[in-house]
């Protein structure tokens, strides 16, 4: 029973706080993406092109962020066996290969008028393709197993082996010659962005983290319904029912 | 020791092992992991002619020379300065003071015969009245690398 009565807080706790992340989530999104795309100044060089800018670096930060998650669910899974670890893990993969998509897309369109090219493999955007692989990694390694057990433990084990690569996109730009530009926000010092573009790039931060958190909640919630579905087929079937 | 304490040393473990040899392999390939090598970097490593390679740098005020398609820079990091000659369309970005990548050979003169030029977009993002503010006020580009 005690596998069953943590579900059930999460149920609770999860319908209880989707509608205050919708409320933070949908507002944002929308002052974030009105001030980006029409309001805020063009850049002085890349000119309307920095609007990019909105939609690429917050994808590339719930991409680093959603293989965090990945990561830490999946040491919670495999050292204290928590089941619903295992169930978020599996529910964040596709998220963050969503975001990881979007960055290097938008990326990509980015960097034709920039730099002159669609794609190099620099250190950067060469770590992020592998960041995306590990995700595709994680979730193919749960379908590959009949056993759920054994599928969470090898995608949990992959999906720890990946952490290193998360410094490697981090401070790829720091250690090494790159094409890709270094960090605008964490720089300490003089602001490496202007304010009028700070703004709508933060309110698009929240909005993606919020939206991340809404897909990742409703994910887990479908997860274990289909669960709930299959123990009560297999239930029937037990006893003698047709199913 | 509980099988759950005993896993977390395992993780804890594994993950230590896996950050070392990722470091040292990582210290190991420096020399394949940058994108491009700065003109210093050119002249201490004694690279041949003939060997394609990236050199990366700021183009140097004054040194742009274009006639037609054919154009003539030089790239500098302040320290060394690169001869470069092209033949084709300058990304948009391209201009002097700008930092660039390109991907070419040294020729047996020292010129380097580029083959791809890309612009280098520095993490500054401002609107051209802040621009030309911070000119004014002889404020520009303080750190530039």
């Amino acid at each position: 029973m005690h596998r069953f009565a943590n579900p059930a807080r999460f149920l609770r706790l999860s319908r209880a706080i989707q509608p205050w992340i919708l409320a933070v989530t949908v507002p944002c999104l929308l002052a974030g993406l009105y001030l980006g795309l029409v309001e805020s100044p063009i850049d002085y060089q890349q000119k309307d092109t920095v609007r990019i800018m909105y939609v690429h670096v917050p994808a590339a930060w719930m991409a680093m962020f959603g293989y965090s998650s990945l990561a830490i669910a999946s040491a919670i899974g495999l050292i204290w066996k928590h089941p619903l670890a295992d169930l978020a893990g599996k529910a964040a993969a596709p998220i963050g290969a969503g975001f990881t998509i979007i960055a290097l897309a938008t990326g990509s369109l980015w960097g034709k008028p920039t730099w002159g090219t669609w794609w190099v493999w620099d250190a950067r955007l060469t770590s992020v393709v592998v960041l995306l692989f590990l995700y595709l990694g994680y979730m193919a390694l749960w379908n590959a197993f009949e056993q759920p057990q054994r599928a969470a433990r090898a995608a949990s084990i992959l999906a720890l082996v990946g952490i290193v690569n998360l410094p490697i996109i981090k401070f790829s730009v720091d250690w090494w010659n790159t094409l890709h530009q270094p960090a605008s926000i964490s720089r300490i010092g003089t602001p490496a962005i202007d304010p009028a573009m700070l703004r709508p790039l933060l309110l698009m931060g929240v909005a993606y983290l919020g939206l991340f958190l809404l897909l990742l909640l409703l994910r887990m919630r479908v997860e274990l319904a289909e669960r709930r579905v299959m123990a009560l087929q297999l239930a029937r079937s037990r006893d003698g029912e047709p199913s | 020791m509980k099988p759950k304490t005993r896993r977390l040393y395992v993780v804890l473990l594994a993950l230590l092992a896996l950050g070392t040899a990722a470091a040292l392999v990582l210290n190991a390939f420096e020399d394949n992991l940058v994108f491009f090598y700065s003109p210093t970097d050119l002249k201490a490593k004694n690279v041949p002619p003939g060997q394609a390679i990236r050199i990366g740098g700021l183009v140097e005020e004054g040194s742009l020379v274009k006639d037609g398609l054919n154009s003539h820079f030089k790239i500098t990091d302040g320290a060394q300065t690169v001869a470069v000659a092209y033949t084709g369309n300058l990304p948009d970005l391209f201009r002097e003071g700008q930092g660039i990548v390109t991907f070419g050979r040294l020729d047996a003169g020292g010129t380097f015969q580029a083959e791809e030029v890309l612009a280098k977009h520095d993490e500054n993002y401002m609107p051209p009245e802040v621009a030309d503010a911070l000119k004014a006020a002889g404020q520009w580009m303080p750190e530039r690398k």
